[in-house]
């Protein structure tokens, strides 16, 4: 078995929600906490493509950022190949990247600017990321002559492939995608699944997959966690997941979507 | 990372402010010409009171002004500019330290800012006729030098405020900024301010900054006549950046727990 390359331990994270109002009068209110991930353990091993599924809100987002250290949890902790993500931010940061929904790039510069940028912070010299990104962005199908176009110009799902040569560009043992499809069409989609599996079959990356698009995690991923309202209700391959659906002919990964997170949503009208 | 290379990864922040500028060129001319005239009206002012001393007193204020606050400004406003771009939580996330990152700021702050000033001296030499014969230029430039260091710690802990709260931050940095404008003599000697707004101008480095200037500039007093209040000032900077750095991670760790650094998805 390879080794453990991503471990969360008992991951609990609440935000504070003002219910309503702010400002002064808010002030003296007590806030209410809201629990956004609720003890999460797991681990992903090396070369793993791990997939998160679970409805809007239930957590994913919150996961991937205690993960990159952009949140810090109230309790609980995540090691990347063993080195705690607080601790050794420098180290760890180092060998990890992500994609998110929205892409954040500065709008003005082109997109090489932006992108050079990101790799010099990463220690890649020009010719470095140049290379890296024109070979990216030929698996990607996306035209070299956009490459010196300010941001601004491009349309989302091609923005949203700029992020994902961000990512990919510094060649992270550890990626975390948070739907790093949503809203391209679905050839361009298919050229991103086809790029991730690429990758982690030629670099053997280890990846974090958090999406909506319940074929495209049946088709990549390793092993799948249920998400819902910050807990894992069931972590484990589409195949074994697919069977626990009931009633159900040729069960597809939206029949577990559904099942799953539904029967958690009855026990709470009851 | 070792330091050469960690040096070098700060020169991202250099080369990414710097085409930013020259994406954003249009406005880069209108602040400059803004600028400018804000410095000649000033100038003129001199002019008319009919004291060839007085156009120096004021466009030195005026400079010295320029320079202190393009480089908080810049320094302060470089959080602000990412959050609003949405780019921080990469930046972020980059393998650098904070330390490094907001070296790269200083940076480039320092060089814009002597840019902006250097042009902006060469009009005004054009416009007025200003004799430096009596001046001691070599004092007037390391006073400046100095000062900065008490700029950019002000910066960086201006930079604290938009890591809390992306509005609201920026504003207070505004704020900040003007009542410094207010209280620091930059156009008029502070004795004339009332009482109670003296105590303000006593706290700014700024204040020390424009005395010096003006003693080197228009006194032509020596780097050895003035040695001690350089010194204090030299402290006061190199005290003031490691620990507006350390404020500044305290903030980010505080940002970190609330969730303030995202802005959706
Ligand atoms: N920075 C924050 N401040 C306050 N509340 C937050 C913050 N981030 C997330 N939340 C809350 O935590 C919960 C989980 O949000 P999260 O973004 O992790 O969900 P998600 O599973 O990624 O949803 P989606 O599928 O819509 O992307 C939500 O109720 C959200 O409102
Ligand atoms: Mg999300």
């Amino acid at each position: 078995m390879n080794e453990v390359v991503l471990e969360c331990k008992n991951l609990t994270k609440a935000f504070n929600t003002h219910s309503n109002g702010s400002g002064i009068r808010n002030f003296f209110v007590r806030k209410k906490k809201m629990f956004a991930l609720k003890n999460i353990s797991f681990s992903v091993r090396k070369g793993e493509i791990f997939g998160i599924i679970g409805p809007n809100g239930s957590g994913k987002s919150t996961l991937v950022r205690i993960i990159v250290n952009l949140l810090i949890p109230d309790s609980g902790y995540c090691m990347v190949k063993g080195m705690d993500v607080q601790k050794n931010e420098i180290e760890v940061r180092r060998l990890m990247n992500r994609v998110s929904v929205e892409a954040s790039f500065f709008k003005k510069l082109s997109v090489m600017e932006n992108l050079l940028y990101i790799g010099r912070l990463y220690n890649m010299k020009s010719d470095e990321t140049r290379k890296r990104v024109e070979e990216i962005m030929k698996k990607l199908v996306f035209p070299v002559t956009y490459l010196e176009e300010s941001v601004e110009n491009l349309s989302r799902g091609m923005q949203q492939k700029v992020a994902v040569a961000r990512a990919f560009m510094t060649q992270p043992e550890l990626l975390l995608l948070d739907e790093p499809t949503t809203g391209l069409d679905p050839v361009s989609k298919r050229h991103v699944q086809e790029f991730i599996v690429y990758v982690r079959k030629r670099f053997e990356t280890t990846i974090l997959l958090c999406s909506h698009d319940m074929a495209e995690v049946e088709k990549i991923c390793d092993r799948v966690a249920i998400i819902m309202k910050g807990e894992f209700v069931k972590v484990d391959t589409p195949e074994r997941l697919k069977i626990l659906v009931r009633g159900v002919e040729n069960p597809t990964m939206e029949d577990v979507f559904i099942q799953l997170t539904g029967r958690e949503w009855e026990k709470e009208v009851n | 990372m070792d330091i050469a290379s960690e040096v070098r990864a700060s020169y991202a922040f250099v080369a990414r402010n710097f085409n930013l500028v020259k994406r954003y060129l249009s406005w880069e001319v209108v602040f400059i010409v803004f600028t400018l005239v804000n410095v000649l009206t000033i100038g003129f002012i001199g002019v008319a009171t009919g004291d060839k001393r007085m156009v120096l007193y004021l466009v030195i204020g005026a400079l010295v002004w320029r320079f202190l606050s393009v480089i908080f400004h810049e320094v302060s406003e470089s959080i602000q500019w990412e959050r609003w771009e949405g780019t921080i939580e990469y930046t972020f996330m980059a393998p650098i330290r904070r330390t490094m990152m907001l070296f790269g700021t200083v940076i480039y702050a320092v060089l814009y800012g002597t840019i902006n000033t250097g042009i902006t001296l060469i009009v005004a030499l054009l416009f007025f006729d200003l004799t430096l014969s009596g001046a001691n230029i070599l004092t007037g430039l390391l006073v400046l030098i100095i000062s900065s260091f008490s700029f950019i710690g002000l910066g960086i802990l201006a930079a604290i405020l938009p890591l809390m709260s992306t509005e609201r931050g920026s504003q207070a940095a505004h704020i900040i900024q003007a009542i410094v404008l207010l209280v620091s003599g930059v156009y008029y000697p502070i004795s004339v301010l009332p009482e109670w707004i003296r105590p303000l101008s006593v706290l700014s480095p700024a204040t020390y900054t424009l005395r010096m200037m003006r003693d080197a500039l228009l006194n032509g007093r020596s780097i050895g006549e003035m040695w001690f209040d350089i010194l204090i000032l030299g402290i006061v900077g190199f005290a003031l950046i490691p620990l507006a750095i350390f404020f500044f991670n305290l903030a980010e760790r505080h940002a970190k727990k609330l969730g303030k650094l995202k802005r959706s998805g």
